[in-house]
């Protein structure tokens, strides 16, 4: 690891304020991906801020209509939470099947979502149920977060504060998961959102997208078989060991139809 | 460039100054000198390094001494009773062979520990499922979920 500067920050605004002039400041989350980047030199911050004691970054409320969870909530407390199932259960599902035991007593959902691992689960939630991404300077829909691999809205020095969701009529994620590693080789998430139905995938590639023609299909039909006959092009998406982009692309409509079906 | 710490380690205070890159499992082993937390892969696979920070089970790997600061860890050491006996959990792995080299148990015993509580009278696909943080090259599991679900009861009583 190539030495940094530890600052602890009290709260979200002194976590903004501490980042700012750091040559390459990075927050420190729960670490789960950061320490283990930076351990392989494949990153290497000046200064970590750390945001482990900005208990404002913390916390989950939900009051019906939206289910609101704190930037610095880990994947633990989501799936434990009992809002969280009653409100939205796939969310506190995909949050329980995140990586291992372990990382989920540490890893958080800003990290997961700052990060935007191609292979993520949270990114295809907040995709798929059309959330808001809250940061101490806006408010970033879903649609307008995700850019492409490792790449989000995000500016330097932007921190995430929390992620609201709009509870849906229905969701469901499925993962079909690298065994070893635990992150989706894919993962859909289908929802009957009230701003209509959505279809996200994470694993492809190149970071968590929509099936613009399976969400049509769905509006006018919600059920599997309205979906049967979607065709997901193979282009665009990646041929690693795991899997060619065809398998991926063939994934892709089995998980999504019993999404569907497990959303029902 | 040392950054203070302060950590309750088995019920111990220990203050020290470390490098700010120092990971926790190397202030465990190496500061503090409890060689019981494994390190398997240092790459937050294997699950050897596990301990609790404040209650919860974490890869000790992945983690820097100085996320720690403050807070309460325990490890393997920690365990057994001042006399010597073995806490409910070994002695459940001892008893089902539930070890073979014995690399990954300590960081197995503090998962499967962390479970008290949370699961009761699990079932031996629960047990599997909550030990998947947690990587065996031996003993093919058998023995160490029929161990985990006796440790786990006796740990009840
Ligand atoms: C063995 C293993 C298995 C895993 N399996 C999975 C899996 O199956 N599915 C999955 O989705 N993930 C998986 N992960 C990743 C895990 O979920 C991480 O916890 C998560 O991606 C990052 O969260 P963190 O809190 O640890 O963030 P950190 O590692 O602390 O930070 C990650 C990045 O986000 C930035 N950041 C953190 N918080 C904020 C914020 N509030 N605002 C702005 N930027 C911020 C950091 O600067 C850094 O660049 C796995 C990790 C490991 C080690
Ligand atoms: S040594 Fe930490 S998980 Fe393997
Ligand atoms: S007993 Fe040898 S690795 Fe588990």
């Amino acid at each position: 690891m190539h030495p940094f500067e530890l600052h602890k920050a009290a709260s979200a605004g002194d976590a903004a304020a501490l980042i700012v002039g750091k040559a390459d400041g990075k927050y420190l989350a729960g670490g789960q991906s950061l320490i283990a980047a930076m351990k392989l030199r494949l990153n290497a911050p000046s200064d970590l801020i750390d945001l482990a004691a900005a208990s404002d970054l913390k916390g989950i409320k939900s009051d019906g209509k939206t289910v609101t969870i704190g930037a610095m909530t880990t994947h633990a407390d989501v799936a434990a939470s009992a809002d969280v199932q009653k409100a939205i259960p796939a969310l506190a599902a995909l949050a329980g099947d995140i990586g291992d035991r372990q990382i989920r007593n540490v890893g958080t959902i800003g990290g997961a979502l700052a990060n935007n691992d191609p292979a993520a689960d949270y990114p295809a939630a907040v995709l798929g149920l059309g959330a808001t991404v809250h940061t101490n300077k806006r408010a970033i829909h879903a649609d307008e977060f995700f850019r492409g691999m490792y790449e989000t809205a995000l500016e330097s020095g932007e921190l995430i504060t929390a992620v609201s969701f709009p509870v849906p009529q229905r969701a469901a994620y499925l993962k079909f998961k690298n065994p070893a590693s635990r992150f989706a080789i894919i993962g859909v998430l289908a929802a009957q959102t009230p701003a209509g139905a959505r279809v996200a995938v994470t694993g492809g590639g190149s970071g968590v997208f929509r099936v613009a023609d399976m969400e049509r299909a769905l509006a006018a039909n919600w059920s599997a078989a309205a979906i049967t006959h979607v065709k997901v092009p193979a282009s665009g998406l990646s041929s690693d060991l795991h899997g060619s982009a065809e398998y991926r692309a063939h994934l892709v409509g089995v998980l999504a139809q019993r999404a569907v079906a497990a959303a029902a | 460039m040392g950054i203070p710490v302060s950590i309750n380690v088995n019920g111990r205070a220990v203050d020290a100054d470390v490098d700010p890159r120092t990971l926790l499992v190397d202030f465990i082993r190496t500061h503090c000198r409890l060689t019981g937390t494994h390190v398997g892969c240092d790459t937050a696979q294997c699950g050897a390094c596990t301990v609790h920070v404040d209650g919860r089970a974490v890869k000790s790997c992945n983690l820097l001494a100085a996320q720690a600061n403050g807070a309460t860890v325990l490890t393997i050491e920690g365990l057994a009773a001042a006399n010597g006996d073995m806490h409910p959990m070994q002695a459940a792995f001892k008893e089902c062979h539930g070890l073979q080299c014995g690399f990954c148990t300590p960081g197995m015993v503090m998962s499967a520990c962390e479970l008290s509580g949370k699961l009761t009278n699990p079932t031996d696909e629960q047990i599997r499922d909550a030990l998947d943080g947690n990587i065996c090259r031996c003993t093919g599991y058998h023995n160490i979920v029929k161990a985990v679900k006796s440790g786990l009861s006796n740990m009840q009583k």
